[in-house]
């Protein structure tokens, strides 16, 4: 496993910033005095005369990035997902969602994975929040290349777009070279037939390892990784229920509002199968490094092996 | 200023107001009285101060306009119809399911720059203009209205922290002192004074002006133009529901429609002053 390269989708946001620079001279970038943190320092230092920080006023920032996008700019705001999405929620509702501004918004330290901050940075209620905004695109990317196509995606798109980001490092899964991308449209990661799994972020190689481990017990696992939850690709995770009866979710989000819930929504509307969601339990999280969090609260291969082995049990 | 010029505008104003009383009566809900104390303002910055283009609302060097107190909506809508954006008769559909004017600002309305009416937001959103025009060079200058009780939202604050920290002096932002918000005198709710120095003390400019006298809106906005390195605050004392008589100062005309019989007293007193100013043009 040495071989396995790892690197946190921040590192990726900060190093798609630059790239896209050049291409697209209406980007501007704002932080919110976190630009250390999430890597848009890297921008700034490159950058700088397009680089604009706004201090510890999230608020603010976003309606910022909403004035610019309307005056024509394509403004990149940046922060922590607790504050873009939480402390701003309102703002971004507002100022960004209803006028549908061209506001795109890097939400880095998502998720249990903040670590040793605990509780109060440990966002896992985002994905619910951004995704009850009308027009809202709402993208988790899995890795590095991910990442990076994620935020190339979204300058193309006009419209408001939600991207998480991870502080923790995280294996590359998807080759760069080969690497197709397309905001709304799943990928089917391994085919399967007894069940399948629907993941998102960090939680995309957890699921490929459970299906390694599932399949040596004559177990066939379909692993779909869902980076866009809205627009969700209702299609594939159809057809995935029709096909193979049950699914299971796996997310770095509260179980309440995210994939799980999307997913359950589209599976009861077009095709009820069971649906067993794996995420945070309705619960705050805290202290801790990463990876023991990560264990702790159940968001590995392991578990979801377990709720796998469970499911297809029960069909 | 010219005589000529402050009867026209002053002919406009009323021609505003009675706009704002149909579209309030008409929607049977809405907010004359914080309406009612813009509409000087209004007519002065639409008739003389902005580069707006009725025929081309989006024309990229125009001058921009975000009503932070969106809910005095019925002023923009009426002052944006009398500049030629669309019909006066819109304002009788105002509030209406399926009507153009939503009972707040809406970007897609036109003429109007933002979408606004939760308190706080607008300034912020004019900050981003005003920073994209400093980005690339432009010329525009963009305005914003606030009220007086709205400045108790904390956003506005940073807002203000960060035009003065990017020296935007293409912002211009009036704070409409009427001294009453929903719950009675601003300075009894939660007070939000001393207003001036507030701003002061965040780094802006600060003008003081007469809201409803036309020589003193142009002094001011004389003054505001000539600073340079810093935005423009500037505080105008005005009279809340200012121009129908049993409006003026009441805070129970915040938020509330006219029924029928004070719908006809304060149109009757608007045609009254029309019909006087006209006739002294």
């Amino acid at each position: 496993m040495s071989d396995v390269i790892k690197k946190a989708t921040r590192e990726s946001y900060g190093e798609a910033l630059v790239a896209l620079a050049e291409k697209y001279e209406n980007l501007v970038v704002l932080d919110a005095d976190l630009a250390a943190a999430t890597k848009t320092g890297m921008f700034k230092k490159a950058y700088a005369d397009r680089f604009y920080d706004c201090g510890i006023a999230e608020a603010n920032m976003m309606g910022v990035a909403a004035g610019l996008a309307a005056a024509g700019m394509v403004p990149f705001a940046s922060s922590f997902a607790m504050f873009a999405a939480g402390r701003a929620f309102e703002i971004v509702r507002n100022s960004i969602g209803y006028p549908h501004l061209n506001v795109k918004i890097g939400a880095t330290h998502a998720g249990i994975s903040v670590g040793e901050d605990g509780a109060t940075h440990q966002c896992c209620e985002d994905i619910a929040l951004m995704r009850t905004i009308p027009g809202m695109t709402v993208i988790n990317p899995a890795d590095d290349t991910e990442a990076k196509a994620a935020v190339a995606a979204a300058i193309e798109l006009d419209g408001p777009v939600y991207c998480r980001f991870g502080r923790l490092a995280v294996p590359v899964i998807n080759d760069p070279e080969t690497y197709h991308f397309e905001i709304g449209k799943g990928v089917t990661l391994r085919e399967g037939s007894d069940v399948t799994v629907v993941a998102t972020g960090l939680m995309v190689n957890e699921a490929l390892i459970a299906a390694d481990t599932l399949a040596a017990e004559g177990i066939s696992v379909r692993v779909i990784n869902i980076h866009t939850i809205k627009p969700l690709d209702k299609e594939l995770i159809v057809k995935a229920a029709k096909e193979t009866g049950s699914i299971v979710t796996a997310e770095e989000h509260s179980i309440i509002g995210g994939l799980g819930s999307a997913v359950a929504e589209a599976v009861c509307e077009a095709c009820p199968v069971p649906v067993r969601r794996i995420g945070v339990n309705d619960t705050f999280g805290h202290s801790g490094p990463a990876v023991d969090l990560l264990k702790q609260f159940g968001l590995s291969a392991e578990h979801i092996a377990e709720v796998v082995r469970e499911a297809v049990k029960a069909k | 200023m010219d005589e000529l010029l402050r009867r026209e505008l002053q002919i406009h104003a009323c021609h505003i107001r009675m706009g704002i009383i149909e579209g309030v009566y008409h929607a049977k809900s809405g907010h004359p009285g914080g309406s009612l104390s813009i509409a000087d303002l209004m007519t002065y910055l639409y008739f003389t101060r902005m580069h707006v283009y009725p025929d081309n609302p989006d024309f990229a060097e125009r001058d921009r306009f975000v009503l932070s107190k969106g809910h005095t909506a019925p002023a923009l809508y009426a002052t944006l119809a009398e500049r030629g954006f669309f019909s006066m008769d819109e304002m009788k559909s105002l509030r209406h399911i399926g009507a153009m004017l939503q009972g707040h600002p809406c970007i897609t309305i036109p003429g109007v720059d933002m979408s606004s009416g939760s308190l706080g937001q607008g300034i912020s959103a004019a900050c981003g203009m005003a920073l994209a025009g400093k980005h690339r060079s432009d010329n525009y200058h963009v305005y914003t209205v606030l009220g007086d009780g709205e400045i108790e939202e904390g956003q506005v604050w940073e807002a203000a922290m960060f035009a003065a920290h990017y020296g935007l002096d293409n912002l211009t932002a009036i704070v409409d002192n009427n001294g009453l918000q929903i719950d009675g005198k601003i300075t009894e709710v939660c007070s939000p004074e001393p207003i001036t120095d507030k701003f002061a003390a965040f780094g802006w400019h600060v003008i003081e002006m007469d809201a409803h006298d036309f020589d003193d809106i142009d002094r001011a906005f004389r003054e505001a133009e000539r600073v340079t390195g810093q935005p423009v605050a500037i505080i105008q004392r005005s009279v809340k529901g200012k121009g129908v008589s049993f409006m003026e100062n009441q805070v129970g005309w915040h938020g509330t429609a006219p029924n029928a019989e004070q719908y006809e007293k304060a149109m009757a007193e608007l045609r009254a002053e029309l019909e006087k100013l006209e006739a002294e043009s």
